[in-house]
């Protein structure tokens, strides 16, 4: 290949300048980050050899610790699944901060379509409506949240595209407005008891699936198709976006529907994981799932960024957590903790692009 | 020069444009023929920007008629005019820094696949770096790697892939507004390469430009705006910096347009 076919008048592309993909440094942060936590397993005196990552103690026919693997990637995915559309938002150049607030608001929404009529024998004693309500097929409950997802996704979106308030602005009254309908729909009472259909879909390790198939399915969107180009586009330089012709605002709109949706559809899955929803669900998840993205590398500032490195970030959310808990820090400590990471991403982030600008 | 109907890509007639009182064009009559480069010259403030404005449907005239490709013509934005052919290369580059050069070059107007999926068709990629390599080479601009995101080119390069749109898409008239005010010697120099090579590929083209010598090398008309009129419209051959120059102050007025500033 002496004619580069990338290259034009001649010039040769140095492949050893090619840029090293900024995901491979996350995971390579993910690997070390377990690392330093089996170190720490082995060092501090009170840890009784215990190993972070690895069986130690035969309890399964694996070298690895599945439990713990098991609960750190089952912790992440429900709030990961938020974090695969916050990511296309802030790659969009945006900001979603409604999504933690969506998620209480469409969990006591969804439960109250998913309820079953007996419960030991008894008529439910959480339903929220009359006997037309129960034992609704599945599809039912699963396309209220959707659309409940969309519809408010779509007011997000509009505000931001049409009336050009700032994403954080809008998205805040959002977050409030949603804890709102949480708590009005049911004047703060908890529902239960979902039909067994529904109760299907989060058990076990089904959010996982879940998690895993949505990010699939995203980073093939996103880098794919042309929904995820002009994302990227918008979020790099808007106004250029606007001046190759895409419709600005009604790509917009739909970045914050699809996030929505998502944000929704975790509502479902963790409903139904816990078999009740409950007006306080999903506190703080809209920062986690932020957290998640800004560590996976997606740019504050937009346009760059990536679902690999989302869920990455993710993981490396799912460790770090885990790792806090092995080592045994105060749950008190943990939210301090977990606050100076973000930060430290953003830092990273910032000097990264930095970098990157001082090369040229 | 101009008179022959047939070979005129764009025509204005009295093209005006008011911002509520102020008067930033007024009664503007320009031609362009197919083939040709003409500079449009003129201080700041003289209505050089406002007239391409104009043109490229970014603002909507006041009055007037502008005629492109034979066809009465009313854009309702940049788009509208550049899926008729008109190509704009901005004073602002309208490029993406974190997407390469076929996805700038795209931006917009992807080549896709399975277009019943709606804004979820799939990219082809691969028509489209094919499509890229070809224009790029067309106009002889010198990339080492179009997969390279824009953020990691030099002023020169990029706006070599703004410009190297046009002969991407084979448009029928390329507009530049001040290409090279920001750019190295050598980066211009290579600016006017491009320029060179659409010139000789017959693509005709509106150069807005404060650079005299620049001027003098690359196009064959130069059309001089004050105060947003037209006050001069010369042949290169029979006109020198020093004449322009008289005619962009105001010292001197074209006879054909005496009395209009």
């Amino acid at each position: 290949m002496a004619q580069s076919e990338l290259g034009t008048g001649g010039l040769e592309f140095d492949k050893k300048r090619r840029n090293w993909p900024n995901e491979l440094n996350i995971f390579i942060a993910l690997i070390l980050i377990i690392a330093i936590f089996e170190a720490l397993g082995q060092i501090l005196p009170y840890m009784n050899d215990q190993s972070f990552l690895f069986d130690s103690r035969d309890r399964f026919d694996s070298i690895f610790n599945e439990a713990r693997l098991r609960i750190i990637i089952l912790q992440v995915s429900i709030i990961g699944i938020i974090a695969l559309g916050v990511t296309q938002v802030i790659i969009s150049g945006g900001i979603d901060l409604s999504s933690g607030p969506l998620v209480g608001a469409t969990a006591m929404i969804v439960m109250s379509f998913a309820q079953t009529e007996l419960v030991n024998g008894n008529v439910n004693p959480k339903a929220v409506f009359g006997e037309w309500a129960f034992d609704l097929p599945l599809l039912i409950p699963i396309i209220v949240g959707l659309a409940f997802g969309a519809l408010i996704g779509c007011i997000n979106g509009c505000f931001i595209a049409y009336t050009r308030i700032p994403p954080f602005i809008a998205t805040l009254g959002m977050f409030l407005i949603c804890r709102g309908i949480a708590q009005a729909w049911t004047r703060g009472k908890p529902v239960s008891f979902p039909t067994e259909s529904y109760a299907g879909l989060g058990s076990g390790m089904m959010p996982v699936y879940w998690f895993i198939g949505l990010a699939i399915v995203f980073h093939f969107v996103l880098k794919y198709t042309v929904y995820g180009k002009h994302t990227y586009a918008i979020g790099s330089n808007e106004d250029a976006a606007r001046m190759s012709g895409i419709n600005v605002q009604k790509h917009k709109v739909l970045v914050y529907m699809i996030a929505s949706m998502l944000a929704a559809f975790a509502a479902i899955i963790l409903s139904s994981k816990n078999l009740t929803a409950q007006s306080g669900m999903g506190i703080f998840y809209e920062l986690y799932a932020i957290a998640m993205a800004v560590i996976g590398g997606v740019s504050l500032t937009g346009g760059r960024g990536s679902i690999i490195g989302t869920v990455l970030g993710a993981m490396v959310f799912g460790v770090i957590q885990s790792g806090f808990t092995y080592v045994k820090l105060d749950a008190y400590f943990q939210l301090m903790a977990m606050g100076a990471i973000i930060i430290g991403a953003v830092v990273l982030d910032k000097v990264r692009q930095e970098r990157a600008a001082k090369r040229t | 020069m101009t008179d022959n109907v047939n070979e005129i890509i764009l025509e204005t007639r009295d093209l005006t444009k008011h911002y509520g009182g102020v008067h930033a064009l007024t009664g503007a009559d320009f031609k362009l023929s197919k083939g040709e480069h003409v500079a449009i010259m003129g201080d700041n403030g003289a209505g050089k920007s406002t007239f391409v404005r104009q043109i490229t449907g970014v603002e909507q005239r006041t009055s007037g008629t502008i005629i492109f490709d034979g066809k009465e013509v009313r854009f309702s934005g940049p788009i509208q005019a550049r899926e008729a052919g008109i190509e704009t290369v901005f004073q602002t580059l309208a490029l993406a820094d974190d997407l390469d050069v076929p996805d700038n070059l795209f931006l917009g107007r992807e080549i896709t696949k399975l277009d019943w999926l709606g804004p979820f068709r799939l990219l082809n990629y691969k028509a489209m770096r094919q499509a890229t390599i070809e224009g790029l080479e067309r106009t002889a601009v010198k990339i080492p790697n179009i997969r390279n995101t824009i953020q990691n080119m030099s002023g020169g390069q990029r706006q070599c892939v703004a410009i190297a749109r046009t002969a991407t898409f084979s448009s029928k008239l390329t507009i530049m507004d001040e290409p090279t005010a920001a750019l190295g010697v050598q980066e211009t120099e290579q600016v006017e390469n491009i320029i060179r090579t659409l010139k000789e590929a017959g693509e005709p083209l509106i150069l807005i430009s404060h650079n005299m010598r620049q001027v003098m090398d690359l196009v064959d008309r130069i059309v001089v705006f004050r105060r947003g009129r037209i006050v001069a419209n010369l042949n290169k051959e029979d006109t020198d910096g020093q004449d322009i120059v008289a005619y962009i102050t105001g010292a001197k007025t074209g006879a054909e347009y005496e009395g209009a500033a």
